[in-house]
């Protein structure tokens, strides 16, 4: 298959490899932001292609890991409105919420619908005038615009029945936020389809005052083994700096549509991530201009303040602290079809890929 | 004749007069013989094995319609294949609608006219029936549940249960998979992908006999349908307390559905066929069954996928095509599209 073919080429990834081996020197710990890196380094084996010296961590970046469970228990609240309509992306229905999920509020006969596109959600906000859509909006960079430009359209076209719950994240200040914590890592390697929107800018304080590398990669295992080799040679020579390994979508600048629409739709606010706690400028809220499409402006809904589950290290596991082999749980009582904590659930979770991908 | 409404009425369940215009004109119209036309409440049926194999599916598919079927060509595919694949020559099949009011009259002489050809094709007769029609509302158009008997040899009758499997045999498969799920849910979401997946949806009853007729060898049999390849894999891996290593460069898999499955984030492996049979043989037969898979068009891609192994019992491995292993599960849940 043409544009995937030509980025798995084993023969091009042990060449990498190799190359890896003869420079790497120092011993240097590298983590992978986002839940797609870490699906990709899992399902292709790339652990086993490299030295001894380099370390790989995974991230806070999956996005459904990171929805807090109060995101969720507030969801299920909404969709116990009389004549309500939940809209989400299909891998947010399993997650477990306080005490129970969307999934399991659909089978109680919520009308809760899985949609791939918040288009679509506009679609039904359009068809059931006598409803109150409510949209699901979570993810970074990558998918707030699209969920910006919905707004914008429902604004446009006067839908007066499409709200969103948003828990869009931006990716910056939760990697600050790890180093400031004291977790070790020396460089990162960033998402590709983040800087696609946002561009390089956005990680250029890592790497002028944190001193870190930064490589925005693409997904296949021959961009994450370039990206890897990329930093290790940045770190080798002591110039940590910003690079664009994934130059076939990413430009430094960025798409300046996009960024036009979340500047106009969202503003930064502190969030809330599972296992993290609050994040300073981390999240981002509907502006007051489009409160009418703001779900919790329109149905302000408070739910209690919910517990982490018992013996569950999703925090430790996001923080890359500890990886799903130190917790008890993990492929015993925590299980893909019996998911304990968020990183689990989702398919990029990183207990889910260990899970999926161990051998 | 045709049936007189244009959809269909609560009427044309109740026993009365429009039910035996819809009986007539639609069903015997189609399905047509002997046995059927006696229309007395059993089918009496002659069989000459001692030995028959017995099996029901139901099929609730949304869309009825799909590229590469419908509903009623795979509820004859789907139970044919069930028998088929436990050693069976397929003969009877019972077909039972449960159709919505409302439903239109001209979208059921689709279904039915497709299920009969499909029927002549794989040479069952449709020997018994019924109708039920329920208020609207009630179900999602129509459901078909079709139930089948097909005879046995002495010969074949352990092809099914999985015995004297060992270390060494290989696992075969008649073509790509993952075709016909994804031509489901190409058809069912508003994705407007431009490649045209089409399903495999085909009885294979005609293949398995010409493997069965023409080879011995074969210790085990099971099509992948619900679950996929993955999840009868696992299954067989669990029941003989073996391993299964397949090879990722090995597995046949259109570029349409590799596509598809790449941007929703999915698995090949785990999606669902409706015209493909998994063959577990012992490696030396593995050759010629694999040239006489390949003589018969629902068998023109059939390839070895891997092997049973000492190695890992219980377990599923993929050596991946970048020359990586990784443990292959079960599907859990529903195949849910990831968000990026």
């Amino acid at each position: 298959m043409r544009y995937t073919d030509e980025y798995r080429k084993k023969e091009l990834i042990l060449a990498i490899a190799e190359e890896l081996k003869k420079i790497s020197k120092k011993t240097i710990t590298l983590m992978e932001v986002c839940g797609g890196h870490t699906m990709a380094i899992h399902r292709f084996g790339l652990h086993s292609l490299l030295p001894p010296t380099i370390r790989l961590l995974s991230g806070p970046g999956c996005p459904v890991c990171v929805s807090s469970q109060h995101f969720l228990d507030t969801a299920i609240a909404y969709s116990k409105i009389p004549g309500a309509i939940i809209t989400t992306y299909g891998d947010l229905v399993r997650v477990p919420g306080s005490v129970s999920s969307l999934e399991k509020e659909k089978a109680n006969g919520e009308d809760i619908r899985i949609i791939y596109s918040v288009l679509e959600a506009l679609e039904i906000a359009k068809n059931n005038p006598g409803s109150a859509v409510f949209f699901l909006g979570i993810g970074f960079e990558t998918t707030a615009p699209a969920t910006a430009a919905a707004i914008v359209e429902a604004k446009t076209e006067n839908i007066n029945n499409f709200f969103v719950l948003s828990a869009h994240k931006v990716m910056p200040p939760v990697m600050k936020a790890l180093v400031d914590e004291g977790v070790k890592i020396d460089g990162f390697i960033a998402p590709g389809h983040v800087s696609a929107i946002t561009g390089t800018a956005i990680y250029n304080d890592l790497a002028l005052e944190y001193g870190l590398g930064v490589v925005v990669s693409g997904f296949e295992p021959v961009d994450m083994m370039q990206a890897i080799l990329m930093l290790a040679l940045q770190l080798e020579s002591g110039t940590p700096k910003v690079e664009i390994q994934y130059k076939r979508i990413v430009n430094p600048e960025g798409n300046k549509i996009a960024q036009g629409l979340l500047t106009q739709v969202f503003e930064q606010k502190d969030d809330r991530w599972r296992g993290l706690g609050i994040i300073c400028n981390s999240g981002l809220k509907i502006r007051k201009d489009f409160a009418a499409f703001d779900a919790e402006k329109q149905y302000p809904i408070t739910v209690p303040e919910p517990s982490d589950p018992k013996g569950c290290i999703c925090g430790s596991i996001l923080r890359g602290l500890k990886t799903p082999n130190d917790c008890g749980l993990f492929a015993t009582t925590c299980t893909p079809s019996d998911p304990v904590g968020a990183c689990m659930v989702s398919g990029e979770g990183t207990c889910a890929t260990f899970y999926k991908y161990r051998s | 004749m045709k049936p007189k409404e244009e959809k269909i009425l609560l009427s044309h369940g109740n026993g009365g007069l429009m039910m035996h215009d819809l009986i007539d004109n639609l069903f015997i119209k189609h399905f047509g013989n002997k046995i059927l036309e006696e229309q007395t409440d059993s089918a009496i049926l002659p069989i000459e094995s001692r030995e028959v194999a017995f099996t029901t599916d139901s099929f609730v598919i949304d869309p009825l319609f799909f590229p590469g079927g419908n509903i009623g060509k795979l509820a004859v595919c789907g139970t044919v294949n069930d028998l088929a694949v436990s050693g069976a020559e397929p003969r009877y099949l019972s077909v039972s609608f449960i159709i919505e009011e409302g439903f239109p009259m001209h979208d059921l002489e689709a279904i039915v006219k497709s299920l009969a050809e499909e029927a002549r094709n794989a040479q069952v007769t449709i020997v018994t029936g019924d109708t039920k029609v329920v208020n609207k509302g009630k179900c999602d158009k129509l459901f078909i549940n079709t139930s089948g008997i097909g005879i046995v040899r002495k010969a074949d009758n352990l092809v099914g249960k999985a015995q004297n499997i060992e270390p060494g045999d290989v696992i075969i498969i008649n073509g790509t998979i993952g075709d016909h799920g994804m031509a489901v849910m190409n058809a069912r979401e508003s994705f407007n992908f431009k490649s045209a997946i089409i399903s495999d949806c085909a009885s294979l009853n005609h293949l398995i006999r010409d493997v069965l007729d023409q080879t011995q060898g074969v210790k085990f049999m099971r099509d992948p349908t619900r679950g996929g390849v993955a999840t009868v894999l696992n299954e067989l891996a669990g029941k003989i307390n073996l391993g299964i290593e397949i090879s990722e460069t090995a597995l046949p898999v259109s570029t349409g559905v590799k596509a598809m499955c790449e941007i929703l984030g999915f698995e090949p492996l785990h999606i669902a066929n409706e015209g493909k049979v998994l063959i577990v043989a012992d490696q030396d037969a593995g050759g010629q069954i694999l040239e006489i898979m390949k003589k018969n068009k629902l068998g023109l891609q059939s390839a070895i996928i891997g092997r049973v192994t000492g190695d890992h019992p219980r377990k599923v491995v993929l050596k991946t095509e970048t020359g990586g292993r990784r443990i292959i599960d079960s599907l859990t849940g529903d195949p849910l599209p990831r968000i990026c």
